[in-house]
């Protein structure tokens, strides 16, 4: 067996699209199956179960979802209660909901029904990210066809009356924000909003609204049929159940893949990626969740597992379970300074700190790229970073801040390195060019 | 934040054809009475569909269509970088992809290409065939690098096959999406070393199953 879980325990049966995505084959392979026996018990009963089974949100942040359903008011009013699925997957190294959206999309419909059971909602909108036509095609259609078995909307077999709707997004990383997610849905620039209040308070149209990630729900309906100690069986007390990891970068083999939360760095990439290009030797640098997180060195990749607590630790975090591998031969400054012009690009414009900073940033990041740079701008840079890191509406600033940080605390001296080394180039002081004309 | 203009030049009029206004109008009944304003993007990428671009007068009729302002709407055309703001190629709009993950995997070559057949990035080909700009993560990033081509994705390519593509487009021939090098998905190169399981597909799970951790039976049917 390769990795340390077996099939039988995998959610996500038909990742690769090798089967049938539609209702017959989903059904088949256990999607539907016992939902009208969940869907007719209290929501109370629904939370606690998935407060059992101890899931987290898949998209990032990590807060437990079970608690989460609970915020939501516990009488239904005048204001219609909202499910809002995120799947505004736009994290670099993230690629793990469009698997589900185009091969499983009838786990994640379920999951949408239950899931508006438990917060008393009768209407769940799935924001998908434009550029995934495909997936919306393939969505679109398992939704129709749910409708046509009459597995959801009004007066369906489940007995919770239930419209799951499909709205898209134009191309914004920010939406994956929850507020600014809300603003976007509603139809304006995807600029989050201040909390409180929160979403289960006043979200999309000011009426309650829960916001969670794609995988969250897709997983909620297995979790059920299977038991919430079956899922809390694996990983840890504070890291549970299955995940879909996805590896890239310099790797063999990358792939996305279902694994056990707990998984160690190095077996995860062995066993399922295939290995690091070069061997395991070669290997420089992981960024563990996602860009957004800080890079851990190959020393601690040894060690390292996934699990929130312990990525946590080591100054990094689980994320989205995505990693970026990076062998000796990788430019890691360029890595970051990409990452940094991401971010540019991607600020929504609205804090003054993000605005500016995430651009400075880029910009100064680019010279050490190429060695141009004062030592003592480093310090400025890291004193800046921390000067975006908290300040800022949304977590974009902090995202910002933290692969910068991440580089600095392991690898600092190369970038010295390459300060020193430009400095000794004959001519290469400003001005050199035409100086030597 | 990245600083999008309307192009200078701008046609004169904006008309939807009868399918572009039926799917506009299925998008508005997606959302309560009241509420037609979130449809505007998806609105506009229907524009987008029908003419290649978003042009002055659309974002006009879109904010009528919507009874919005239609600074509102042309707010929405400029924050959201999938809406193309002047004309793109006839045969293809090339996006590639061009943050780490892909640029771990060597999307710079890509890049390479696009400015080698087709011009200086975000500009019309000579030919007016083409239009290529670099994006950010599009999320295939274990396919990586991957390059969309008018919606679709192209993924595990290299500058040599991403080359032949581009020909193939040029050449108004049809290329299925997906993996260049015959990946399954987002599957390992080689095919899939997990779910190999034949239980899993043998029809077993579809079976009447019993619930765990139900509540006691006389609670379950006070609840019914």
């Amino acid at each position: 067996m390769v990795g340390i879980l077996q099939d039988k325990d995998r959610i996500f049966t038909n990742l690769y699209g090798l089967h049938d995505w539609g209702l017959e084959g989903a059904m088949k392979r256990g999607a539907w199956n016992g939902t009208k026996d969940i869907v007719r018990q209290t929501p109370e009963w629904i939370c606690d179960q998935i407060k059992a089974s101890g899931l987290r949100g898949r998209g990032g942040a990590g807060f437990a979802t079970g608690l989460k359903w609970t915020f939501m008011p516990k009488q239904e009013s005048e204001r219609p209660h909202y499910l809002l699925v995120n799947a505004d997957e736009s994290e670099p190294g993230a690629c793990k909901d469009r698997d589900i959206l185009r091969h499983d999309p009838h786990l994640l419909i379920e999951g949408c029904l239950i899931a508006c059971r438990a917060m008393r909602a009768h209407t769940a909108y799935i924001y998908i990210r434009g550029e995934y036509v495909r997936e919306r095609e393939h969505l679109l259609a398992a939704i129709r066809q749910a409708y046509d078995a009459k597995l959801i909307g009004p007066g369906n077999l489940h007995g919770w009356d239930c419209d799951v709707r499909v709205t898209h997004g134009g191309g914004a990383y920010i939406c994956g924000d929850e507020t600014a997610l809300m603003e976007s849905f509603e139809g304006k620039k995807g600029q989050p909003r201040l909390k409180p209040p929160f979403p289960a308070g006043a979200g999309i149209y000011g009426c309650p609204t829960t916001v969670n990630n794609v995988e969250t729900i897709a997983v909620v309906g297995t979790i059920l049929r299977r038991g919430a100690e079956w899922f809390a069986g694996f990983g840890t007390e504070k890291s549970t159940g299955t995940k879909l990891f996805a590896g890239s970068g310099h790797l063999n083999k990358p792939c996305v893949v279902e694994e056990a939360v707990g998984i160690s760095v190095k077996q995860l990439i062995e066993d399922h990626f295939g290995g690091v290009r070069g061997g395991w030797s070669n290997l420089k640098a992981v960024i563990p969740g996602g860009i957004s997180v800080r890079m851990i060195p190959a020393a601690e990749c040894e060690e390292a597992v996934m699990t929130y607590e312990d990525l946590q630790a080591r100054g990094s975090g689980l994320g989205t379970g995505t990693m970026i591998v990076m062998d000796k031969d990788a430019d890691l400054v360029k890595a970051i300074a990409r990452a940094a012009y991401f971010y540019k690009h991607e600020s929504c414009g609205q804090c003054t700190p993000c605005r500016e900073g995430t651009g400075w940033m880029w910009r100064v990041m680019e010279r050490m790229v190429t060695g141009e740079a004062e030592m003592a701008e480093i310090d400025l840079l890291l004193d800046v970073a921390s000067q975006v890191e908290g300040h800022t509406i949304c977590g974009l600033g902090d995202a910002a801040a933290w692969p910068i940080q991440g580089l600095f605390r392991h690898f600092r001296h190369e970038v010295e390195e390459r300060i020193t080394n430009y400095r000794a180039r004959p001519g290469s002081y400003p001005g050199a060019s035409i100086a030597a004309e | 934040m990245s600083v999008r203009r309307l192009a200078e030049v701008q046609p004169e009029s904006f008309a939807f054809k009868p399918a572009t206004l039926k799917d506009a109008r299925r998008w508005m009944a997606n959302f309560p009475a009241g509420r037609q304003q979130s449809a505007v993007i998806a609105i506009l990428w229907l524009v987008q569909k029908q003419e290649g671009w978003v042009s002055e007068p659309a974002i006009r009729a879109t904010a009528e269509l919507l009874s919005m302002p239609v600074i509102r709407v042309l707010e929405i055309a400029t924050f959201y970088t999938m809406f193309m703001l002047e004309p793109v190629g006839t045969h293809a709009l090339v996006q590639v992809c061009g943050t780490t993950p892909c640029q771990l995997r060597g999307s710079e070559g890509l890049l390479e290409v696009c400015k080698r057949k087709i011009g200086p990035r975000d500009h019309r080909s000579a030919d007016g065939k083409f239009y290529w700009q670099e994006v950010e993560c599009m999320g295939a990033c274990a396919n990586a690098p991957m390059a969309a081509i008018n919606d679709y994705y192209y993924e595990d390519l290299t500058p040599q096959s991403f080359e032949k593509l581009l020909d193939d487009f040029a050449a108004g021939k049809k290329r299925k999406p997906g993996s260049a090098i015959g990946r399954q998905g987002s599957a390992p190169e080689g095919g899939p070393i997990a779910l190999t399981d034949p239980a899993l597909y043998d029809g077993s799970r579809g079976k009447k199953l019993k619930i765990p951790n139900l509540p006691q039976k006389t609670s379950a049917k006070e609840q019914a």
